[in-house]
């Protein structure tokens, strides 16, 4: 393998072992180190680790595009950006990036995750609960509302499930019991499992939950959520940190919880949402797993988490502006090509970790770029959940909206709300598709796009070969790469699909990079 | 029942869709690593594989393995004339004459229940013996199998351990927390047709030549993953794609294609997809698969339920019977087990009005499985339905000791630790409450 793979390598990309790989390094680095990286090579020096070098923009681009707004650059947005040569290119991108509605809907699909926006079993939420829920937190993703508010509204939220949108984080729950909520809020809000706690902390917290009900209507699957006015007593409780209180009759202790664990100096909330924000930017967390914080689970980094915490309650708990610390540091701009193997250089985050497209993502990358759509439907049949045409699997609002490309590509069923439930591990069968599916196949070859190219390109093989290049890697073919691309027989138009289907199977296109 | 009655046909269709929409299903291999157990051997292992046939939407019992002419037209419907068998007290549909004769070869449950009235929930149930509410989403027996008898267990097929025919259910019968490693590989296709094109195994257009100048191409252009060699994601990718051209261009193929049988078995299959789905699931078992889900759907018989059973039944009586007397012809049915039933039975009062006009809404309180090979006695009836079939009159038996049942006869002991998540300790089939393993067919 050895042999072969740096042979190709030399071949494919002209480059020496020794200096950075075009197309996907560059030399220097085009942005300043932050304080960011000054703790995170810290961190690899002292375990003489050598960090990756800097991404190419083309390959930042990409990046950028795909982690902040699950899509791909268009050829057009690739073909402008190349153009850009000042020198706040990167974080300028960002900025833009940051205010497209494609962000709102690729965030607030990872938080329908967590929160387990679906329909039916075993969530229940029921179609009209689903959309109320998902547009309100897409609504606050949007606006960039302060995150430790928007918690306070899903934790202290009474009324309809249809109706008042926030109340829906106890009905999106599979339990009903104070103990099965406490265990959805430790892992939603702190990133910690309930059942690794000593019983009696367990019960604890579920005392703050205690006195929720859900209250049937006449309307099928509405539930009110509120406290249960029978009940009249105060209530005694004691915080996790060990605290005890008494609340008032007629006061909320969901209202006490939610004050507590959103206090700048909570040790859980902070932690758990700046770990999360990283872990949805490279993919692991630097506490792993994300939903798994605690004393005999640390974090690989500490410095660069307690880092990230300190300005995220600096920022009163603003996610775009940690989400732009992150990416505009050195850190998340390493190329993904590690210089350094060593065994547990990947969990420190010594280059980029490259893994595989969302399967969403995925789904909507394959159509966009053969220039089709596909087509939900809700299998609730009433309410009737409407679908525009060109509905995109990444702003799919229910969970229990699916395809089976999207089972087979491991979008998670959004059960537990675990972080591990989506699954980015390639398996057979996917690769079965890919590589020989009627179904991929017939889409290349009725694809409008690639039709147009071949048109456009008027039989030059390297026109459309680099026109393929921009539209699927969103970067232009290297000189080997078009003279290993014009070497390849067949007929024009088939010579284009079996390009376009090779750099569809293409490692560079199917991984985040 | 539920609002989704009258919705089944838009709901079928809407599953249809899906399936052909996004083609491929949903398979296995490469993923969540699941801890397999050891699983001690159980005495008395006889089965090495399951060929399981599901009456997707819900048979009624009354109308195939049950049947109640003495309860009069309101029951029975207009069919009065059951065929009696070789085997004491067993008379079936009148619309199954083929099977009638091969009793002896296998046995009927008649008093199959759980009372769960909505297809997901009855469905969950029936496959994986678990009632849903839990917070874990448990895997279904083909899951298992897979687990305990696939690549973790020793399995080298080229085929995946665990295959459906054609159409997946969804996560209703799935790998559930054990992930997609173990999901059921779903053909497509139709085995029906003159080429059965297996989605992603079987290419209509692209000739192997084209295969592998399409693969060398891809192999010049796959810069990054020269660029990284050694990264353990794109070896994980590497090791599927050797698994897929293997598929693709060896043997794998060639298990697919029926056109290497001959002609008159063929025909006495059916050459339907019901008929054609059960002679390919022979094929697999014979290469030495361990678990196929035959999903034949079309049960759900809200309306016009007389009408689709004598289109319906003559399928499965035909497709059914063949498969019994093949395996059993080429000596395959000792270890292979075969059990058709659905998620639940249908009501036994048919519903004469509008808009059911003679159609059968769900009944789970009880309902007919049958069971034959892999070590399951022939010849017998278990337990029975009141005289109108709408309770168990005696020997109720669950989901939980019908699958726990079958582990035992793969040699797999159903009180071993199911892997999980959570590492909770739970068995892999605890026996339901009350009743108890089918003893008496084994």
């Amino acid at each position: 393998m050895g042999i072969l793979d740096s042979a190709r390598r030399t071949m494919a990309l002209g480059a020496s072992a020794a200096g950075p790989l075009a197309p996907y390094e560059l030399a220097a680095w085009p942005i300043a180190a932050t304080p960011l990286d000054v703790l995170h090579e810290k961190a690899l020096a002292a375990r003489r680790l050598t960090p990756a070098r800097p991404c190419s923009d083309e390959v930042y681009l990409r990046r950028v595009f795909i982690d902040l707004l699950g899509t791909l650059p268009k050829p057009d947005e690739v073909n402008a950006f190349a153009q850009d040569k000042r020198s706040d290119r990167r974080a300028r991108l960002v900025d833009a990036l940051l205010t497209r509605p494609e962000f709102a809907d690729y965030w607030a699909m990872r938080w329908g995750d967590t929160l387990r926006i679906k329909a039916e079993f075993p969530i229940n939420l029921w179609p009209n609960a689903v959309q109320a829920y998902h547009r309100w937190v897409r609504d606050q993703v949007e606006s960039n509302r302060p995150f430790d508010q928007v918690v306070t509204e899903l934790l202290t939220a009474n009324g309809s499930n249809f109706r008042v949108a926030p109340a829906n984080f106890y009905r999106a729950i599979q339990t009903r019991d104070a103990n099965g909520i406490a265990e959805a809020v430790a892992l939603t809000w702190m990133g910690t499992r309930l059942d690794k706690w000593p019983a009696a902390k367990r019960t604890d917290l579920a005392r703050f939950f205690s006195r929720l009900i859900f209250k049937k209507t006449e309307e099928w699957k509405e539930e009110i959520v509120c406290l249960d006015p029978t009940i009249v007593e105060p209530l005694d409780v004691t915080y996790p940190d060990g605290k005890s209180e008494r609340i008032a009759a007629g006061a909320d202790p969901r209202r006490a919880f939610a004050a507590w664990l959103t206090a700048p100096t909570n040790p859980y909330f902070a932690r758990s949402l700046a770990n999360r924000m990283w872990a949805w930017l490279f993919g692991r967390g630097i506490v792993h797993e994300t939903d798994d914080i605690r004393p005999d689970n640390p974090p690989a980094l500490p410095e660069v988490l307690s880092y990230l915490e300190a300005e995220l309650v600096k920022a009163r708990f603003d996610l775009r502006a940690l989400i732009k610390i992150i990416v505009g540091s050195r850190c998340y701009q390493q190329s993904a090509i590690a210089q350094s193997t060593a065994p547990g250089a990947e969990a420190l985050f010594a280059a980029y970790p490259v893994r595989r497209l969302d399967a969403e993502v995925l789904c909507d990358a394959l159509l966009a770029i053969t220039g089709q759509t596909d087509s939900y439907s809700s299998q609730v049949p009433e309410p009737f959940t409407w679908m525009p045409e060109n509905q995109r699997a990444v702003a799919l609002g229910d969970g229990s909206i699916t395809s089976s490309f999207l089972e087979m590509f491991g979008r998670p069923p959004r059960d537990t709300g675990l972080d591990s439930e989506r699954n980015n591990q390639p398996t057979d069968s996917q690769r079965l598709y890919m590589l020989n599916s009627g179904d991929l196949q017939r889409r290349l070859e009725s694809s409008p796009q690639l039709r147009s190219l071949g048109l456009t390109s008027r039989g030059n093989r390297a026109t459309m070969v680099r026109g393929l290049y921009v539209l699927i890697l969103s970067r232009q073919p290297t000189d080997a790469e078009l003279a290993a691309a014009g070497r390849y027989a067949g007929a024009p138009f088939q010579a284009g699909l079996d390009m376009a289907w090779a750099l569809l199977n293409t490692k560079e296109f199917l991984y985040r990079h | 029942m539920s609002r989704y009655s009258s919705e089944m046909d838009r709901r079928e269709a809407i599953a249809a869709m899906l399936a052909s929409a996004a083609g491929l299903g949903l398979l296995c291999q490469g993923a969540v690593e699941a801890q397999a157990p050891v699983v001690k051997p159980a005495a008395g292992a006889k089965a090495k594989a399951v060929i399981q046939i599901w009456l997707w939407g819900g048979s009624c019992h009354i109308d195939t393995f049950d049947p109640k002419p003495e309860a009069g037209r309101d029951y029975a419907g207009p069919l009065t004339s059951p065929i009696a068998t070789k085997t004491d007290g067993l008379r079936i549909s009148e619309l199954m004459p083929l099977l009638a004769p091969l009793s002896d070869k296998y046995s009927v449950i008649r008093s199959m229940t759980h009372g769960v009235n909505s297809h997901e929930t009855a469905s969950y149930l029936v496959q994986t013996g678990r009632r849903s509410g839990d917070r874990l989403v448990y895997p279904c027996m083909g899951a298992v199998v897979s687990l305990l008898r696939g690549y973790d267990a020793g399995y080298r097929g080229m085929i995946p351990p665990y295959v459906v025919l054609t159409k997946p259910q969804g996560r209703f019968s799935e790998s559930g927390f054990l992930g997609p490693k173990y999901k059921p590989f779903a053909t497509g296709g139709d085995p029906a047709a003159k080429r059965f094109a297996v989605e992603g195994v079987i290419s209509e257009q692209i000739t192997d030549d084209r295969q592998k100048l399409r693969r060398d191409l891809l192999h010049g252009l796959d810069s990054l993953g020269a660029a990284m060699p050694g990264n353990d994601q794109f070896a994980k990718l590497d090791q599927t794609e050797k698994a897929a051209y293997d598929l693709i261009l060896g043997d794998g193929a060639k298990l697919f294609d029926l056109n290497q049988e001959k002609d008159d078995l063929r025909e006495r299959y059916g050459r339907t997809t019901f008929g054609q789905s059960c002679l390919m699931a022979r094929r697999l078992v014979e290469s030495g698969v361990p678990y196929v889900t035959v999903n034949y759907g079309g049960w759900d018989t809200h309306k016009q339920h007389f009408e689709t059973m004598r289109r319906k039944l003559p399928e499965l009586d035909k497709g059914l019977s063949t498969l019994i007397t093949d395996l059993s012809d080429r000596g395959l049915l000792d270890s292979t087990i075969v059990w058709c039933g659905g998620e639940f039975g249908r009501t036994p009062k048919i519903g004469w009005e509008a808009p059911w006009n003679g159609g059968r809404s769900h009944w789970g309180s009880v309902f007919s499985a049958l069971v034959a090979g892999g070590g399951f006695k022939g010849g017998h009836v278990v337990g029975s339905s009141d005289a109108r079939g709408e309770q168990v009159k005696d020997r109720p038996v669950s989901p939980q000791d019908l699958i726990g049942t079958m582990y035992q006869l793969l040699g797999i002991d159903p009180d071993s630790p199911m892997p999980n998540p959570r590492g909770l300790d739970i068995k892999l089939m605890p026996a339901a409450e009350g009743g108890g393993r089918v003893t008496e067919l084994i």
